[in-house]
């Protein structure tokens, strides 16, 4: 999943949320989110995978009786969202007792796919089980890409799923991943969309994470592709009205301001990768000097609110300069710390995408780059294990 | 557009048939009400997302079965909370849950 969970709101007659913060970290709240990252098995090569560049040294999988435990422990914690994601996670034979299970805990399950596999048998069973709603992704590779544009195969398949999961009663809900190669056919992939009877539809724009980030230089967007692309949804969101929800969430890189990544390191969101290590987001494993724990040692209820890992950056007391006095703190939590690694090469730092890093000049100096990049300088590397191990070899 | 004869207003280009005490509110079938014990509160679910209710808010959409009406779920309440007047109040709600997309009703 390359989204960002949806955050919830107060209605609108309620009162807004956070007390004043005292000297004393608060006990966090319980983590609502929960991403069982199934499998790092696909069928596909996206070249601007999440999964971890190393996922082939962790081809280990956790059983069913450790998702089953994994659901049971994350519901009594108050983990109410599930996402069952991968890789692709249609390739866990037991996707439907995991379904069953979240289902009679009182999860809303969400499956997030690339509709690979999704036949009329597999979606009936998973409907049978209990499966809320079905997140049908789109552009999974560059390859892949051409063919729907030029109407070929890919675009006949994943219609025929559209329709699958239509025919289920599902709401039709779909992840499009944008990036430099496919943005400036936004007006198209919309339309598509809406013609497929979509409810909601995600403009993803790419993070430059793991894969993202190997293919960063052909994948970044200029300023002009990105206001335009944002000029257009705003055409179909005026034209659509209620019939379409459109997401468009921008790439941080063009912004100057940090996101609130995942809401707040430890706030919300706990993801479980397929060989059991808890993690508060994606990537975290890359960064240098923490451990995690594994599912299979430890309880989600330890994991959350006692290990090193989930409290080494939550709230604000870990923060450096110039996030430690920033008026903004609370509010972003000082950006990405998988960023911050990344471009600064320092987890603790700010999250250079902000204009108030002192290396925001980088990220700048980045976004200027990939406009001028070619095919033949730095080919598109694609999300494999061969590659994987290649560029993971220790 | 036959103002007069279906009772309708138009809100923000959409047509809202108006709320009336007969009207028989339930929550959209895009979404699922649920009481959170660990949040303390009702929530509605949707595809990757959660709305956070108060317990006003929670109170009225628990009793949005498609069954009642809003004169007996004003009653209830009123019960429920051993008050009265309460009516403007949760007319003013549902109105703004349907505006929401959170409540229909014919």
């Amino acid at each position: 999943m390359n989204t960002t969970p949806l955050v919830s709101s107060t209605a609108a007659t309620g009162q807004g949320a956070g007390a004043s913060t005292p000297a004393i970290k608060p006990r966090p709240g319980p983590p609502l989110w929960l991403l069982a990252e199934l499998t790092y098995r696909c069928p596909l090569h996206c070249v601007f995978c999440y999964n971890p560049v190393d996922f082939a040294h962790h081809d280990d999988e956790i059983s069913t009786d450790d998702w089953i435990r994994v659901l049971q422990q994350g519901r009594a914690l108050g983990a109410v969202q599930l996402g069952l994601s991968g890789g692709e996670p249609l390739l866990r034979d037991d996707l439907e007792v995991i379904v069953a299970e979240a289902k009679r805990l009182g999860f809303y399950s969400n499956l997030l796919t690339s509709g690979v596999g999704l036949t009329e048998e597999r979606a009936v069973a998973l409907k049978a089980a209990g499966l809320d709603h079905v997140q049908l992704s789109f552009q999974d590779s560059t390859r892949e890409m051409n063919d729907f544009l030029s109407h070929t195969k890919t675009f006949s398949l994943k219609n025929k799923v559209g329709k699958i999961i239509k025919d289920q009663g599902w709401p039709m809900v779909l992840n499009v991943v944008i990036h430099r190669l496919n943005i400036d056919h936004i007006d198209e992939i919309i339309r598509m969309a809406h013609e497929m009877g979509a409810e909601y539809l995600e403009l993803a724009n790419t993070q430059y994470y793991s894969w993202a980030f190997v293919n960063r230089s052909q994948l970044l967007p200029t300023h002009a592709q990105l206001q335009e692309a944002e000029k257009v949804t705003e055409a179909w969101r005026a034209k659509l009205g209620d019939a379409m929800k459109i997401f468009f969430v921008a790439p941080d890189y063009h912004e100057g301001k940090v996101k609130k990544c995942v809401n707040g390191w430890g706030s919300m969101f706990m993801t479980i990768a397929p060989d059991g290590f808890a993690l508060p987001c994606h990537t975290a494993r890359l960064l240098p000097g923490l451990t995690f724990p594994n599912v299979k040692e430890a309880s989600l209820s330890d994991i959350w609110y006692d290990s090193d890992g989930f409290n080494r950056y939550r709230g604000t007391g870990w923060m450096k300069e110039p996030c430690a006095s920033c008026a903004h703190k609370e509010e972003d939590l000082g950006g990405c710390r998988c960023q911050a690694f990344m471009l600064a090469n320092d987890p603790d730092a700010t999250d250079p995408v902000c204009s108030l890093s002192p290396l925001h000049h980088t990220v700048q100096a980045a976004v200027a780059e990939a406009a001028s990049v070619t095919a033949q300088e730095h080919p598109l590397v694609f999300r494999d294990p061969v590659n994987s191990r290649r560029l993971s070899s220790v | 557009m036959g103002t007069e004869r279906c009772n309708c207003i138009e809100v923000r280009g959409r047509v809202l048939t108006a709320l009336t005490l007969q009207s028989i509110p339930r929550v959209s079938p895009g979404f699922r009400l649920q009481y959170e014990p660990a949040q303390e509160c009702h929530v509605l679910l949707y595809p990757e997302g959660m709305v956070k209710l108060n317990q006003t808010a929670g109170e009225i959409l628990s009793r949005c079965d498609g069954q009642r009406s809003v004169n007996e779920v004003v009653a209830e309440l009123e019960q429920a909370f051993s008050t009265t007047g309460l009516e403007t109040d949760v007319m003013a709600f549902m109105t703004l849950a349907k505006e929401q997309l959170w409540l229909s009703w014919e």
